[in-house]
């Protein structure tokens, strides 16, 4: 039990993360639907990152600090560019904001696939993967005295720095929404940009450090996915369908950073389920891996049906915003 | 422009003595200028405070609604507002939207405070309460601009009158030398004779009636208030009225875009006698008994014609429901195209060449020829010079005179007086969504329908 918790929250954690970004993101007014493909870009800039480290000083002498930091910036460079891409598209040009991010996902798996086709062959690996088996233990340290406080500890504190972050990011973004100004003028951006620029506030700004912020976030998924669950292998296309799970999660959560931290285990929980369950068939299996998407689908009707106004999408999510248009 | 959402091409703007030039809101904010739009600019899902706050910064104590909410209080108290600042902008009624609005450009300290046609969606008792609060800015040494079209308002709150007519400055008058016959002559200005031609009616009967009609736009305020009229056959029936007032609306009722709430449209079919009653009917019937709404210009290319087809594929809109087979039948919609190109003089390229990139009277034409092809017994035509030069002008007055002599029922909304005047038989006025009178346009004058226009049906009198 304790085991299928934890491994239930590991799975979540990536979720988390992107969830997170594209709350950001959607409260200011933009629908990201590259999501996935920048948390694909976040996993191979971390791998990047982590590969050319470990093969320039050899796996021997790792200094423990630069085999973290240098995965995360190579991450947060790269799925800060994915933002920026999006953003220049969406914001400055008012492309479709659909099509743009769609493009940007496949896009981004495209990237993920060629830097990681590269790096297997310069490995010269006999399996097609990447093993950064060394950088990864450093990102999957626990707490000392994890282990030492019995299921609590193995519950609670038995999990690698980036698990934390991402409560902290989601608790942080929860605060900043709801208790800033700051927030209070990103939501107006998102409902109502034109009473948001009456009121002298930079619209173009705001949409810009919102999803880029909320992009950098999202990448941080990849790279706890690549680094923590994945023991740091590398393999293309590992990284399945978790993007669109993060999408879902952000209508299971309608729109609120804290209650995605729940949602994600939910999440993490009903993705494991099956493997607790004895004597499953395959078909009923594959069933039981739908269930995320039921459960978002559940809620999405159960939150329009009650129509309350709090728990609806911003109201201008999706619209390009366009001065003149008064 | 002086709240800073336009940029004058020429010209000063003073503040206080001083020469300022305004470029942006946040500018018009600094020089304690406030402007109360009639549609409002607010957040639905926010609160009155957190709209009132929005785009300030932070005060040394950090950010605090609670203080913020405090402020807005007292602000409530010394002018006799009516609000709770916590109370979600959703749940409010226009009136108490409207406060909110007020009291943001109270709370950033403005001492000039402009109203566009703040009492449009107010009931009068709401109007009386906001005239109080505009006294008590005035004691308190604000000055305050207020919009209007209802002269009754001006007389009852203002100390000067300014009069525009079509962006030019007429004169200012102060309110206590002057009277709502001067103010009328001030806005309608002298008549112009424009010699369009008018013939008269021939045999007219009714052709449509409309009783009673009610009618609550989108946001549930009351736009046409028990409207009842009859157009006849063989006659160009004139609406005039401020825009807004519910023309559109009307229109729409009518050609079943809008639900009416009470009330009903009858059309009598001519070859038999036969009445029709709109209300049970959808568009699409309403449009087969030959009743046209030609366009609504606020969104000429919107409503009418899709701007991105060339006016064959637009031709097409309208009869594609008529082809046989699984593909469309070109042929057709192409000849008539040719033949509105030619018979209309519409300056295109070509009939493919989208209609986006005519000229605003070129798609006029395309479009009311579009529906004048379609032989309709009742047309109905919302501005449709609007933007046009003076020849592309007359080629629709023309269409629709010509209409008119095939016996049809023309319907046409009209903001010049003069047009009104020159080419209508009859002109209905309407004012705040109610019919204030029907004239005879072959005898009446500008200055009785501009005061027909202003005239508030006063509901509650005491």
């Amino acid at each position: 039990m304790i085991m299928f918790i934890q491994r239930a929250i590991i799975q979540g954690i990536p979720l988390l993360f992107g969830a997170t970004g594209e709350i950001l993101t959607e409260k200011s007014g933009h629908l990201n639907l590259g999501i996935p493909g920048i948390m694909y870009t976040g996993a191979i800039g971390g791998v990047i990152g982590a590969f050319l480290y470990e093969n320039a000083v050899g796996p021997e002498n790792i200094n423990p600090a630069l085999a973290i930091i240098i995965p995360l910036l190579c991450s947060i460079v790269l799925s800060l560019f994915m933002g920026l891409i999006y953003c220049f598209l969406t914001v400055t040009l008012r492309a479709n904001q659909n099509v743009t991010g769609l493009a940007l996902t496949t896009f981004g798996v495209g990237i993920g696939n060629f830097f990681g086709g590269s790096l297997i062959k310069l490995s010269g690996a006999d399996v097609p993967s990447i093993n950064l088996t060394a950088t990864s233990n450093y990102f999957k340290a626990k707490l000392p005295f994890a282990s030492s406080l019995g299921a609590v500890g193995e519950i609670v504190f038995s999990y690698s720095f980036l698990a934390y972050a991402a409560i902290i990011i989601a608790l942080v973004a929860a605060f900043v929404l709801k208790k800033t100004r700051t927030g209070l003028h990103l939501r107006a951006v998102g409902e109502n940009p034109a009473t948001a620029d009456a009121a002298g506030i930079n619209v173009g700004k705001y949409k810009y450090c919102a999803t880029c912020i909320g992009s950098v976030i999202a990448g941080l998924g990849g790279l706890f996915y690549i680094m923590d669950y994945a023991y740091g292998v590398w393999s293309n296309n590992g990284f399945g369908d978790r993007g669109w799970l993060a999408v879902a999660l952000v209508i299971f959560s309608m729109w609120k950073p804290d209650i995605s931290i729940i949602g994600s285990f939910i999440f993490g929980a009903l993705l494991i389920v099956q493997n607790y369950i004895p004597n499953l068939s395959m078909s009923a299996q594959e069933l039981i891996k739908m269930l995320p998407y039921v459960v978002t689908i559940v809620v999405l009707v159960i939150v329009s049906m009650r129509n309350k106004k709090e728990n609806q999408p911003p109201a201008s999510l999706g619209l390009p915003y366009f001065r003149e248009d008064r | 422009m002086i709240s800073g959402i336009y940029y004058p091409d020429s010209g000063e703007i003073l503040v206080n003595g001083e020469e300022v030039s305004i470029t942006s809101p946040k500018d018009a904010f600094n020089y304690r200028i406030g402007m109360i739009h009639q549609h409002f600019k607010l957040v639905d899902v926010f609160t009155a405070t957190e709209n009132i706050i929005l785009g300030l910064k932070d005060g040394p104590e950090g950010y605090d609604v609670k203080k913020a909410a405090q402020k807005i209080r007292e602000i409530s108290e010394q002018y006799g507002f009516d609000i709770d600042p916590d109370k979600k902008i959703y749940e409010m009624s226009v009136s108490e939207k409207q406060t909110v609005e007020i009291i943001k450009v109270l709370y950033r300290g403005a001492d000039i405070l402009m109203l566009d046609e703040p009492t449009a969606v107010l009931t009068p008792q709401e109007t009386r309460k906001l005239f109080a609060v505009l006294r008590r800015m005035k004691q308190d040494g604000k000055a305050v601009v207020i919009i209007t079209h209802k002269l009754h308002e001006v007389l009852d709150i203002s100390d000067k009158v300014a009069v525009l007519r079509k962006g030019e400055y007429i004169g200012t008058v102060n309110t206590a030398g002057t009277n709502e016959t001067q103010l009328t002559e001030m806005m309608v200005g002298q008549k112009v004779v424009l010699n369009i031609d008018r013939t008269e009616p021939v045999n007219p009967e009714p052709r449509l009636i409309v009783a009673h009609l009610n009618c609550m736009n989108r946001e549930g305020i009351k736009v046409l208030d028990d409207v009842t009229f009859t157009a006849n056959s063989g006659e160009i029936l004139g609406i005039a009225g401020i825009a807004g007032s519910g023309q559109r609306e009307l229109l729409e009722t009518i050609a079943g875009l809008q639900p009416m709430v009470t009330g009903g449209v009858q059309y009598i079919v001519p070859e038999t006698g036969e009445i029709e009653f709109l209300r049970d009917k959808t568009p699409l019937q309403i449009r087969e008994l030959g009743i046209r709404l030609s366009f609504v210009p606020e969104d000429r290319l919107g409503m009418g014609l899709v701007a991105t087809m060339g006016t064959t594929d637009n031709m097409l809109l309208r009869s594609y429901k008529k082809g046989k087979g699984l593909f469309l039948n070109k042929k057709e919609p192409k000849e008539l195209a040719e033949k509105i190109i030619k018979e209309l003089q519409v300056v295109t390229p070509g009939v493919n060449t989208p209609v986006r990139r005519l000229s605003g009277g070129n798609v006029q034409k395309v479009l009311v020829g579009r529906e004048i092809a379609a032989a309709p017994r009742v047309l109905m035509a919302a501005y449709p010079v609007r933007g046009l030069d003076i020849n592309s002008s007359y080629t629709i007055y023309n269409l629709l005179n010509k209409q008119k002599e095939m016996g049809v029922a023309v319907i046409f909304v009209g903001e010049d007086l003069d047009v009104l005047l020159e080419l209508c038989d009859r002109i209905m006025v309407i004012g705040s969504g109610t019919v204030t009178g029907v004239v005879d346009a072959r005898t009446a004058t500008k200055e009785e329908i501009g005061l027909l226009m202003t005239k508030e049906v006063r509901t509650d009198e005491q």
